[in-house]
């Protein structure tokens, strides 16, 4: 008996911490929790990039699926991710919205020119302010708001295409069958 | 070699501190308790992007936001549980350093407790265990006796 539990003690320590360290392992640190999701989209009201005397609120996209993207001229990955997001543009299934963050505009403005544009529209968070109500941490971000105004997911990171076509293009396209399903009840 | 010793040590130590108090810029409040509670809470809140390091220490573009956040509702007259709130809100329990206890962070404030119980139960049943000598079954002694005698 004693002999068992010598054994099986120090075996059975040494298959838990394998398992919790090999579960650590897994998981990236950079990617903290949002508790926005389920929440309400933070209201903001901003300037947008192609045109500053006009402005956009997260509340005119009510009623759409719509996805909100956080990026910078500055950031390298959002360069990756850019021609992941021209992807889901031409998928054409919800506009994208893009939060410049914390940028300049002429830079953004070029940034778009030489690589193209996927956004229905840009805004200028030059201050970050708006970032800060969104837990913007780490640029770029993505999240997919649905019909109500509701954020239902967050993406934190550069999005790749696994992520695009496994992840978001599934959610967004629930999302607006969800939304077409309720507009018929409606009317 | 070893007499440059003392004043390498001393060039280093200076270094690490001008790095110290170049990363934060100074933010002054007329009132005492208002300047205290700001050290007091930037040193509480954690940065997002360099995560081991509070705000008060981060030079990261977040947490010098985050700062003119906290800042600014100091001046408009919030307290620190209304920052701490706001903070929370929008990062989650994450960004403190001292995170409320609730079923979420129950290991994280019990684990540290257990592991030391565990370990204190297991030192005392090695150490009563070492002074301890087992007795021989009586068979066991004849046959050792017997082997000695031989």
């Amino acid at each position: 008996m004693k002999g068992k539990l010598k054994f099986w003690l120090p075996a059975g320590i040494f298959v838990v911490l394998t398992v919790v360290l090999g579960i650590g392992l897994t998981l990236d640190p950079r990617e903290v929790p949002s508790p926005l999701i389920d929440e309400p989209a933070p209201p903001f009201q901003l300037s947008r990039l192609s045109d500053p005397a006009t402005s956009f609120a997260p509340a005119d996209m009510r009623g759409k699926v719509w996805v909100l993207n956080v990026w910078a001229s500055w950031c390298v990955s959002c360069r990756a991710e850019h021609e992941v997001l021209k992807v889901l543009a031409a998928e054409k299934l919800v506009p994208i919205v893009g939060l410049n963050y914390k940028d300049r505009p002429q830079d953004a403005r070029q940034w778009l020119d030489r690589l193209g544009d996927p956004y229905e529209l840009s805004v200028m968070d030059n201050d970050g302010r708006a970032g800060i109500d969104w837990g913007v941490y780490g640029v770029p971000e993505t999240f997919i708001i649905d019909q109500q105004g509701t954020i239902r997911y967050k993406h934190i990171g550069p999005v790749d295409l696994p992520a695009l076509t496994q992840v978001l293009i599934p959610k967004i396209k629930t999302l607006t069958q969800e939304a077409s399903r309720s507009s018929v009840r409606r009317s | 070699m070893r007499t440059y010793m003392p004043a390498l040590a001393l060039v280093l130590f200076l270094v690490a501190s001008f790095d110290a108090h170049a990363v934060i810029e100074v933010r002054n409040f007329d009132d005492p308790a208002k300047q205290e509670l700001y050290e007091e809470i930037i040193n509480e809140l954690r940065c997002l992007v360099c995560q081991n390091q509070n705000l008060a220490a981060s030079n990261a573009a977040l947490a010098k936001d985050l700062r003119r956040q906290a800042y600014e509702m100091i001046q408009e007259g919030a307290d620190k549980s209304q920052i701490r709130d706001y903070m929370t809100a929008r990062y989650g329990d994450f960004v403190l350093y001292r995170p409320p206890v609730k079923a979420t962070t129950l290991a994280l404030w019990i684990g540290p407790i257990v592991l030391l119980v565990v370990g204190i139960a297991i030192v005392v049943l090695v150490a009563r265990r070492r002074g301890t000598v087992e007795e021989l079954p009586e068979e066991e002694r004849q046959q050792a006796r017997k082997l000695l005698e031989d």
